[in-house]
């Protein structure tokens, strides 16, 4: 049937326009990944094991995922709470309109502010020798050392953190809120339900797939985050991320597929954080379409 | 009345904000005892180290841009105009750089194209820049996918391409006289997202160890004062400025737009 | 005393006015509809009588109460909104319940409202649905099952069927009419749809610039349109400019043409006024105790039952329907013809 390999061969031909594409993405996104993600199931001899995952079990390792989770989890939380409160008050507080726009570029500045210079930024202000760390000393006698402040830890981590976590909050949570329809706020009014029958039925209820979404994306946004975290305290904070990095740099565990198996370990818990927010978003999608 | 709680989480994230940006700047002004000065920001500008990382990191950028611009676009167009059916999956894919953290996909570049296997990139400077270049493509191709694919949905592809080839364009001319063109707002937002995000990356970097902005800075930060201060103060202007010239061209396409 | 009171009631939103003297007394179980254009001023009264807006000067009373300082959510009234604005995240019974269980019912009163609703607006098994799985039409009747379920004593439509198709629109209008007679629930439509309007109410509401031009009956606002606004706004409308020639014995001249209306005319002698009438109240021929009008066929369309013919008179054009009768022949364009008209069905319109 000639007709038929006509089609079939034009079919190919148009699978050849995402061939460069499909040649990019498996040579330089997938394939890496898989290698790692395979690796972390093999032994040095090549055979299928489950004991590098199970091997992830030592103190040192459980205790870099657990910060890192905390961290990730405790600015996520935080920069969910502040961020909403912020787009909340720009969006239905009432403020004074010009307040948006702005609020919202410096949002996006500030959301991809991260990386080597945001640590920079925080050590020269609430570091041993930053901005507010000697005025509290010189002006008000505060000493904040003395008090146990230090911003090479897990608490310095989540306040630097929360520099790009409540930025991305606004940024994605403000479209929610306007999606909040003007109506649906009269209508329950009408109806006979106070401001705060209305929030707890109806207008948080809307928001939740978002709120719970975004902060499943904070979180792994905060997983993920390698460079800060170097920046801001060096080697020496034991979170996965910094573990990985010196694992890659000079293998301190001392076995190359419990590298792999804990970078698998990073991929899962971002997979999952971000299959929560897709799966969330999905939803508050259908009811908002 | 209720407006006191909006002020108040509005002033607390201000002042959240401001702060590191007051701190930052102040420091990278200390240098000098007693006064201030620039003389932090005129010991990195006179340093070699800086001039030699940062123009690299530049290189790099645009490279990167230029890559992501020939590979996304085509593949967006055709997406769009013959393959809808393929958008879920190539849509999901562009997506896969914001769910696996860099530095694992990093990880499996060293071990998949190390001198010993057969794709020798780490073998040479060269082979390691290319590299290194195709690590940002991957980790901008989140942002550049979605800008160009929202830029061609405005403008319809389907009719400017048959009246090109009736006209008797071919597809290289389609693509670079007529798509192109029509969609250089969003292509324009997607680039200035990537110089942003390429300009002081660190991670994928530092782990093929080339000599480039991101690590330059860490290693500085580990052994000066006043120095990462004013890098920090320098790098804020340049994403300001990515995010200046994208709100700028997204406005400038909002009045150039044909009314449908 | 009227159930639904309102005074003198003015709106302006800094220097607009959107609305200005507007007076309306409503009996118990009246359905009343607010006709307009857009931004004429019908929404904003009818969110004021909801609450939604505060009025910038005078009164509005329900069952004799002044409500202008009462909240919205103690006011007792069930509105349906243009967007339906269901609650999403609720399903089909949560929210025709959800005044119900505001106002802190049991769940027995709640269950039994509950059916007695979904059956009076055809949907008894699509309890359990969500919002976003049904059709617009589903919407809105749920919508109205919400704002009914709490017995409210007023119940306020806000262009409750322009978002809908055409065909939807015309079944639902006869079933919101109906069960507002059957609960003889005090209504207040708002409507731009002057087919709507004049097919539910009871009395419309004709409104224009913040003012209420006209109050009357559907019968009276199409016959006897008291305002060149009305006239126009409501149904088609045949307007022949014309002088006025002699103000005592109600003649006036059009084209080179003489029509005695008898009656007197207020104008004076000179003056030029328009003439209106609907095109179903001319016919060919002449007939007894009627004006004939002389003009110019100048297009035929046939449209099967109806012929419409363009007929040309002097400067103006009018048209007119004629009924297809078997038999009958067909006009032709060009021949001239003579129509006529009752004195009573022409309105004359000052500027």
């Amino acid at each position: 049937m000639p007709g038929q390999t006509e089609a079939a061969r034009r079919l190919e031909l148009r699978w050849l326009g995402l061939l460069p594409f499909a040649v990019f993405s498996v040579l330089f996104l997938i394939l890496p990944t898989l290698y790692i993600v395979i690796g972390a199931f093999q032994t040095p001899q090549g055979g299928f094991t489950f004991q590098n995952i199970l091997d992830l079990n030592t103190p040192s390792i459980r205790s870099a995922y657990w910060v890192s989770i905390k961290v990730s989890f405790a600015s996520a939380l935080l920069g969910c709470l502040i961020g909403f409160a912020m787009a909340a008050a720009i969006t239905i507080g009432g403020l004074p309109k010009r307040i948006r726009e702005p609020l919202l570029t410096f949002s996006g500045v500030a959301s991809n502010f991260a990386g080597v210079p945001l640590a920079f930024a925080f050590i020269a202000t609430i570091g041993p020798a930053g901005l507010i760390t000697l005025q509290l000393k010189s002006e008000l006698g505060i000493n904040l050392r003395a008090m146990g402040w230090n911003l090479l830890s897990t608490p310095g981590l989540v306040i630097t953190y929360l520099f790009f976590q409540i930025p991305l909050m606004i940024l994605i949570i403000t479209p929610a809120l306007d999606g909040l329809k003007k109506e649906w706020r009269e209508a329950a009014a009408i109806l006979g339900a106070s401001g705060r029958q209305y929030w707890i039925m109806v207008g948080l209820p809307i928001l939740f797939p978002s709120l719970l979404g975004t902060l499943a994306l904070l979180f792994a946004n905060a997983f993920g985050a390698v460079a800060t975290a170097i920046a801001l305290t060096g080697p020496s904070l034991n979170i996965a991320p910094i573990l990985l990095y010196a694992q890659i740099r000079g293998d301190v565990l001392g076995n190359p597929h419990l590298g792999y198996a804990l970078a698998f370990g990073m991929i899962v818990i971002t997979g999952i954080a971000n299959a929560i927010y897709i799966r969330l978003r999905a939803r508050s999608e259908r009811w908002l379409k | 009345m209720s407006k006191v709680w909006a002020w108040g989480a509005l002033i607390f994230g201000v002042v959240y904000f401001m702060l590191p940006l007051i701190g930052m700047t102040e420091f990278s002004l200390s240098m000098r005892r007693g006064v201030y000065s620039f003389d932090a920001y005129a010991a990195v500008l006179a340093d070699p180290q800086f001039q030699a990382t940062f123009a690299y990191s530049v290189v790099m950028a645009l490279a990167t841009i230029i890559f992501g611009i020939l590979l996304v676009v085509p593949t967006a167009y055709w997406v769009r105009l013959k393959m809808p059916e393929a958008r879920p999956y190539v849509e999901f894919i562009t997506l896969l750089p914001l769910v696996i953290p860099a530095i694992v996909v990093v990880f499996g570049y060293i071990r998949l194209y190390n001198t010993s296997s057969w794709l020798p990139l780490t073998g040479s400077v060269m082979g390691t820049n290319i590299l290194l270049m195709f690590g940002y493509a991957m980790l901008s191709l989140p942002y550049m996918y979605r800008s160009i694919d929202t830029g061609l949905r405005t403008i319809d592809i389907a009719t400017l391409t048959e009246a090109a080839m009736s006209l008797g364009a071919g597809w290289v001319t389609i693509l670079a006289r007529v798509i192109l063109p029509n969609v250089l707002a969003s292509v324009l937002s997607g680039a200035f997202l990537t110089f942003a995000i390429v300009i002081g990356e660190f991670t994928i970097a530092a782990l093929l160890d080339r000599p480039a902005f991101g690590p330059y800075m860490q290693i500085l930060g580990a052994n000066r004062a006043y120095e990462p201060a004013a890098l920090a103060v320098i790098a804020f202007g340049i994403t300001w400025a990515c995010m200046g010239l994208i709100g700028l061209v997204s406005r400038f396409s909002r009045y150039t737009q044909v009314k449908r | 005393m009227a159930f639904l009171e309102i005074e003198n009631l003015q709106k302006t939103f800094g220097d607009l006015r959107v609305v200005r003297d507007f007076n309306l007394n409503v009996e118990q179980g009246e359905f009343i509809s607010f006709l307009g254009p857009s931004g004429c001023g019908k929404t904003t009264t009818l969110r004021m009588v909801a609450g939604f807006e505060t009025p910038t000067a005078g009164s509005i009373r329900i069952g004799g109460k002044d409500v202008v300082n009462v909240k919205p959510n103690q006011r007792n009234i069930g509105m349906v909104f243009q967007s339906y604005a269901l609650f999403p995240n609720l399903t089909v019974a949560q929210n025709v319940t959800f005044g119900l269980k505001v106002a802190g019912r049991d769940k027995a009163t709640i269950d039994t409202r509950l059916k007695e609703m979904l059956t009076m607006i055809g949907l008894p098994d699509l309890g359990e649905r969500y919002p976003f799985q049904l059709s617009g039409g589903q919407q809105q009747r749920v919508a109205l099952a919400r704002a009914l379920a709490p017995a409210p004593q007023v119940l306020l439509l806000d262009e409750p069927l322009s978002a809908l198709d055409a065909q939807i629109r015309v079944s639902l209008r006869s079933e919101i009419r109906a069960i507002q007679q059957k609960l003889g629930i005090t209504t207040v439509y708002v409507t731009h749809d002057q087919e709507e309007a004049l097919s539910m109410s009871d009395r419309i509401v004709v409104m224009h610039r913040g003012i209420a031009d006209q109050i009357g009956t559907p019968v009276e606002i199409y016959n006897h349109p008291a305002t060149r606004f009305v006239a126009n706004f409501v149904g088609t409308l045949n307007q022949i400019e014309a002088t006025v020639a002699d103000p005592e014995r109600g003649v006036v001249e059009v084209a080179g043409q003489s029509l005695a209306l008898e009656r007197k005319l207020s104008h004076p002698k000179g003056a030029s006024v328009a003439l209106a009438f609907r095109p179903q109240a001319l016919h060919m021929g002449k007939g007894e105790g009627e004006i004939p009008v002389r003009g110019r066929i100048s297009e035929v369309q046939f449209l099967g039952a109806v012929i419409r013919l363009k007929v040309d008179v002097g400067e103006a054009s009018i048209s007119l329907d004629a009924f297809n009768r078997a038999g009958a022949e067909l006009p032709v364009t060009g021949s001239e013809l003579t129509l006529s008209i009752a004195p009573s069905d022409i309105l004359v319109l000052g500027d």
